[in-house]
């Protein structure tokens, strides 16, 4: 079973990279200037990262190589224990709905220090893809038509959220 | 929040630091994080920029309305409310497929301009219709085909098997977004 979704997974990528370019073809898109365009997004979006990765490397790095952070994770761990999430995550699961850039740093961070193949990089991963920067979203939606009144969709975002945190791990738990 | 956050992280650390008699770890640690993010901000420009352009070759096609197709019996089900007003519902669909396809970028000036069709059925101006509601806690559940950016960026720390996390996205993904929105549906019955 592990291995079956191993294959899709891996085998998921370049087979979607190729149909997307057929189709591309058959619709006569100029694929490789639509590539360009795109690629030129990436770019922008990693340079407006690279501030914020910059800063937040600085802060998590203070905090590891102070030895600050063995005794936070120290405090929290029965906590954890009991939503059965490894206690390096934390930062992850408290920074994810406010930050992007800040999360998508201390998930980089997290996956370069405890590797990334291992289940607390797999579960590290999985969060990253399976969350959304919450506040942000709320944000951006609800100022765009001048709404102030926003009823109680943060408490449903951040229910959404925190399933998706603890599916994550369970799955990764399971698949690992 | 982080410009408070940012800074007693910073403060605390150092202090704690000195106290406990590592001022070299601190500040070799200090500046090998800055290094750090250089490094991997040169190898995330490979793999970041790859799954864009391909994701812009895939909007450039059919693919797009072809999928939106596909999403109408789901739409009518989770905006019972926007029966007929076609355009919202035709922009909704078209922001959850630029979500699913991973662009982000096309996904946000989509979404906006479904924001504004729903609000000119508002009554209350001020305050979420249920339908917009629904509308946003969709666009927080991140529906995604495939992560792009998680996966560039676990090809650049060299992980072995970088794609072995889609199957584990999609399900988490299903389980954040079923709870969102059997939350939302709830408390639109429950709460007027």
């Amino acid at each position: 079973m592990t291995n079956v979704i191993n294959y899709i997974s891996g085998a998921a990528i370049p087979v979607i990279i190729v149909l997307i370019i057929i189709y591309g073809l058959k619709e006569r898109v100029k694929v490789f200037d639509a590539f360009l365009d795109g690629a030129k997004d990436g770019i922008e979006i990693v340079f407006k990262m690279l501030p914020t990765l910059i800063g937040i490397f600085l802060a998590v790095g203070l905090l590891r190589s102070s030895g600050i952070i063995d005794f936070i994770v120290n405090l929290i761990t029965p906590l954890t224990n009991l939503l059965e999430i490894p206690s390096q995550i934390m930062p992850l699961a408290i920074l994810r709905p406010i930050s992007g850039s800040a999360s998508m740093a201390v998930a980089v961070d997290i996956m370069q220090n405890y590797g990334v193949d291992t289940l607390t990089g797999l579960i590290t991963s999985t969060i990253m893809g399976s969350t959304e920067t919450t506040f942000y979203t709320i944000a951006i939606y609800t100022s765009c038509v001048g709404i102030k009144k926003t009823r109680w969709i943060l408490l449903a975002a951040l229910a959404a959220d925190v399933a998706g945190m603890v599916a994550s791990t369970v799955i990764c738990r399971i698949l690992a | 929040m982080l410009n408070i956050l940012w800074p007693i992280f910073i403060i605390l650390s150092v202090i704690y630091g000195l106290i406990y008699g590592k001022a070299d770890e601190i500040n070799n640690g200090m500046f090998e994080s800055l290094s750090d993010a250089i490094e991997l901000s040169i190898t995330f420009l490979g793999t970041i920029s790859l799954w864009n352009g391909i994701m812009e070759i895939c909007k450039k096609t059919s693919l797009m309305d072809k999928l939106t197709g596909f999403l109408k019996p789901f739409i009518n089900f989770l905006f019972p409310e926007l029966k007929k007003n076609e355009t919202a519902k035709q922009e909704i669909s078209m922001n959850m497929i630029a979500n699913i396809l991973g662009l982000g970028n096309a996904a946000t000036p989509l979404g906006v301009q479904a924001m504004k069709t729903m609000q000119k059925e508002n009554p209350k101006k001020d305050t979420l219709s249920n339908s917009m509601m629904m509308f946003i806690v969709i666009n927080t559940a991140s529906i995604q085909l495939i992560p792009t950016n998680v996966i560039a960026i676990r090809t650049s720390l060299n992980s072995e098997n970088p794609t072995s996390i889609i199957a584990p996205v999609w399900i988490a993904t299903i389980i954040a977004a079923v709870i969102g929105i059997f939350f939302t549906k709830i408390l639109i019955k429950k709460v007027k």
